[in-house]
């Protein structure tokens, strides 16, 4: 009996896929590091590379968004687990929601950036950086967004609970881990702000 | 619950037959092109990373010929290079470009995607029991996008300016000012989609790397009874993942700067009697973030082959190989020192001198590693039973070339004389024995030695004896007098040293380089031959015809999919049980059991088995009670 069990596992092969995508998180930790090691070397050249301004607060609400938003895919993986797919979906919505509210809010604070004068081309590049580390956080919210549409899409097909379980876990970790790396982003930029 | 898994079982039973049913009838597209078997993907990988290596050499062979004769006008070069060699002589922007893309194809195509992207996708589930990689279709794109990569980076040849010029390294200003040089243009544009594509490629490939290494082991195969190739390849792929999203995170913003006007790279500059618009930008960050890949990026090229190495000097000195488990953590301890030596590059940028002490310092250590490998090796080869096989040859040729280059990467790391060496033909002589030389060489062992189970032929061995003879000693031959000529202050990357009185003398020497590196490069003539005539018409080979211990010799010579056809094998033993004292034969496959071998065992065998030594403890016994009786 386990024999066959196994068989079936080593058939469906989710483990070690699931494993990439843990290894996926560290190449994408590194690229912020690097950004974000890259902005430290930059302000140490020079007194009048620091970040002289204030962040607007917008980015506020938007990381209150994204907290938010890993408080409902966490719900939705519960209740996923709990075989109550209706309400796992309805939490997969919220999810998306305030995926894409995040999104809106992070380009109304670069529109907020750009009401200060304080351009993407600017002689102090500290404020590239700003728009630079975000934008790229934001092309990691795409592909999380597509990754729980993904698994929304899927729900409403006759997925096997097994893969539904599956779709979950792979979405929220990816969204839990890019929510973590916005706060870490965000109260980095927050701490070197001068 | 029972019932449940019962019926699920079902299920599956059908569904796998299914699936094989689709498998067998594989059409040609399936199979030979977007194949997802990882043998076929390795080979993919090889002959598009021999191709990359002919051309790149081919390339190397044209900028020789300039700084041979830089005053003669060669007609044939603009018949084949046209604007690119007006009149016959190279064009000095394109003298640039070609030193640029033989850099990038050699270090990144050649000696990464295709030494990796080869033997690991190849060795991985060989040699650790398993069907195929954690995600096959993963493999698929990865190769899918090397090859689009390579493509890009050869199409660059065709955009009015010629290809990128910046050199390997790319620094900014350069990189970032398209209007810098004819090599700063589209070509490197092309460059940098291209690296991206790369960098894509290889996380892919490295994350199915680590992930089937800890994953999807067969039974009985913990760490410590892996070959030392999967220790290598599995170390590589760690530093990969960590090395390159650094890279492009550097990249992302050189592209800001080269399209969009921002100044993280550029400050005041004038270009053309232009003043530009950028301020402030430090290009010293993009070197940080540059060679924060690119120092890993250099032991991402060596350390398969020291892998590869290891594996075949032990199967050919017919010996364990000396220190298994030293080796592993020089190979760790590598990996992790490897993240902060990346100063070393950078000491005459004007580097707070205490920093350089420091990054001076860890750049010391990680020779110590680097150096208990060496020592490790010769131990294997001492009093070994060697068998000089071309792939055990171009192993040695490793060694020797790690050696010769490795002791000048000792007077690199010094502070103090970098600042005279730096950017000379003494640091070219550094890297292309210690990396280039060494990492061909191991990568040529592998090909030898691992042939017969990708072809299931064996490769000539006198063309093998004639290319490594001509190639070990040309290699030597090009490199060596470069010491000198770095030594007098001979700078690299220069178009011609005619102009500068000092530099004249040493043409007679860049004359000698170019013959030498000729004659190599028609030495690859054999090899090219041979491997491609081998495939076909090849001797055919047998299941284990290096007499080999480790698991992909237990698979049959014709390759099939998912590897084994029955059971994967399991695992008893450590992979290097090479002329054991007290064994019939001299060598013990990792899938023989203990229990088969009573005359060969040790007490050392059961450390971790108590039941398995009280047994042997047994059998000793009654061995005496029969020796007592005689
Ligand atoms: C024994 C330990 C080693 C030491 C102490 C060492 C030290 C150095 C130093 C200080 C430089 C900078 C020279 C300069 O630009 O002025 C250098 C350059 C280089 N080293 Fe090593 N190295 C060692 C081993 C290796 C290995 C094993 C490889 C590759 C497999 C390697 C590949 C390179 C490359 C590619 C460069 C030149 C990069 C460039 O400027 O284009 N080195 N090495
Ligand atoms: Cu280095």
């Amino acid at each position: 009996m386990m024999a066959q069990i196994q068989q079936e596992k080593d058939r469906l092969n989710l483990a070690p896929k699931k494993f990439n995508m843990w290894i996926f998180l560290f190449t994408s930790f590194m690229f912020f590091m690097a950004l974000t090691s890259g902005f430290i070397v930059y302000v140490g050249g020079s007194k009048t590379h620091e970040l002289t301004i204030k962040l607007p607060q917008i980015f506020m609400y938007s990381t209150g968004a994204i907290i938010l938003s890993s408080l409902t895919m966490f719900l939705a993986s519960r209740e996923a687990k709990h075989l109550q797919f209706a309400k796992q979906r309805l939490f997969l919505w919220l999810t998306i929601f305030l995926g894409i509210a995040f999104f809106v809010l992070q380009v109304f604070a670069w529109k907020a950036l750009i009401d200060m004068h304080q351009h993407l081309v600017n002689p102090n590049a500290s404020i590239s950086f700003v728009y630079v580390i975000s934008g790229a956080h934001l092309l990691h919210i795409l592909a999380g967004l597509l990754l729980i549409i993904n698994t929304l899409v899927k729900s409403y097909k006759n997925t096997p609970q097994v893969l539904n379980l599956y779709n979950m876990e792979m979405s929220s970790i990816f969204w839990h881990f890019i929510d973590i790396i916005w706060i870490y982003l965000y109260v980095f930029l927050l701490l070197n702000q001068r | 619950m029972s019932t449940l898994a019962v019926h699920d079982h079902h299920d599956g039973v059908e569904h796998h037959d299914h699936d094989h049913g689709h498998h067998h009838k594989e059409t040609f597209i399936s199979k030979y092109i977007f194949s997802m078997d990882h043998k076929m993907i390795a080979k993919q990988f090889l002959i598009t990373g021999i191709i990359m290596a002919v051309i790149a050499m081919i390339l190397s062979i044209l900028f020789r010929i300039q700084l041979a004769y830089p005053d003669k006008a060669f007609p044939f070069l603009e018949t084949i290079l046209g604007r690119f060699a007006p009149g016959g002589r190279l064009d000095a922007n394109f003298y640039l470009s070609l030193v640029t893309i033989h850099g990038t194809i050699m270090v990144f195509f050649v000696l990464t995607a295709g030494l990796s992207g080869t033997f690991s996708n190849l060795l991985i589930p060989f040699q650790l029991g398993a069907r195929d990689m954690a995600s096959p279709f993963m493999n698929m794109l990865s190769y899918w996008m090397f090859f689009t990569a390579s493509v890009i980076m050869l199409a660059s040849f065709f955009v009015q300016k010629g290809p990128a010029g910046g050199g390997w390294t790319i620094y900014p200003p350069l990189s970032a000012l398209p209007k810098a040089m004819p090599g700063s243009a589209e070509g490197m544009t092309l460059w940098l989609i291209s690296m991206v594509l790369f960098v894509a490629s290889q996380l892919m490939g490295g994350i199915n790397y680590v992930s089937t290494v800890l994953n999807m082991r067969t039974k009985g195969m913990d760490l410590w009874k892996m070959p030392l190739t999967i220790w290598a390849f599995f170390l590589t792929a760690i530093l990969g993942i960590l090395a390159f999203p650094v890279l492009v995170a550097g990249v992302v913003l050189l592209v800001f700067d080269r399209s969009f006007g921002t100044s993280f790279y550029l400050s005041e500059i004038v270009v053309q009697g232009q003043v530009m618009n950028y301020e402030g930008g430090s290009p010293i960050l993009f070197q940080h973030l540059f060679w924060f890949l690119g120092h890993p990026e250099v032991y991402i090229v060596i350390m398969p082959a020291m892998g590869i190495a290891s594996e075949v000097m032990s199967v050919n000195s017919r010996k364990p190989i000396f220190g298994y488990h030293a080796m592993v953590y020089s190979l760790i301890g590598i990996t992790v020192l490897s993240f902060i030596v990346w100063g070393h590059h950078m000491f005459v940028t004007g580097m707070n001198p205490f920093l350089g002490g420091v990054f001076m310092i860890t750049t010391l250590i990680i020779a110590v590693p680097s150096a208990v490998k060496t020592f490790n090796w010769l131990a294997t080869l001492w009093r070994g039973n060697i068998r000089f096989t071309p792939g055990m040859l171009f192993a040695i040729g490793l060694v020797s070339f790690f050696i010769s280059g490795g002791i000048t990467g000792i007077f690199l790391g010094n502070a103090a004389l970098d600042i005279n060496l730096h950017d000379t033909y003494f640091v070219v002589a550094h890297f292309h024995l210690v990396m280039g030389s060494a990492a061909i060489f191991g990568m040529l062992a592998g090909v030898y030695h691992w042939f017969p189970k990708m072809f299931g032929r064996m490769m000539d061995e006198k063309l093998g004896y004639l290319h490594f003879w001509l190639t070990f000693i040309g290699a030597y031959l090009v490199f060596f007098p470069m010491h000198f000529m770095g030594l007098d202050g001979v700078p690299r990357r220069y178009y011609a040293f005619t102009e500068i009185e000092s530099l004249k003398q040493w043409l007679s020497v860049n004359t000698f380089i170019t013959w030498a590196a000729i004659m190599s490069a028609l030495a690859q003539v054999a090899f090219l031959f041979n491997f491609f005539y081998s495939i076909f018409f090849g001797k055919k080979a047998t299941q284990n015809p290096w007499n080999s211990t480790t698991l992909e010799w237990t698979t049959p010579v014709e390759r099939i999919h998912g590897n084994w056809p029955g059971e994967i094998p399991t695992v008893y033993r450590w992979p290097y049980d090479y002329s054991k004292p007290g064994a019939e034969e001299d060598f013990i496959p990792q899938t023989t059991p203990y229990s088969q071998t009573m005359t060969s065992n040790l007490p050392h065998d059961f450390e971790d088995n108590p039941t398995g030594l009280t047994q042997y403890n047994e059998w000793l016994k009654t061995q005496k009670v029969q020796e007592e009786v005689k």
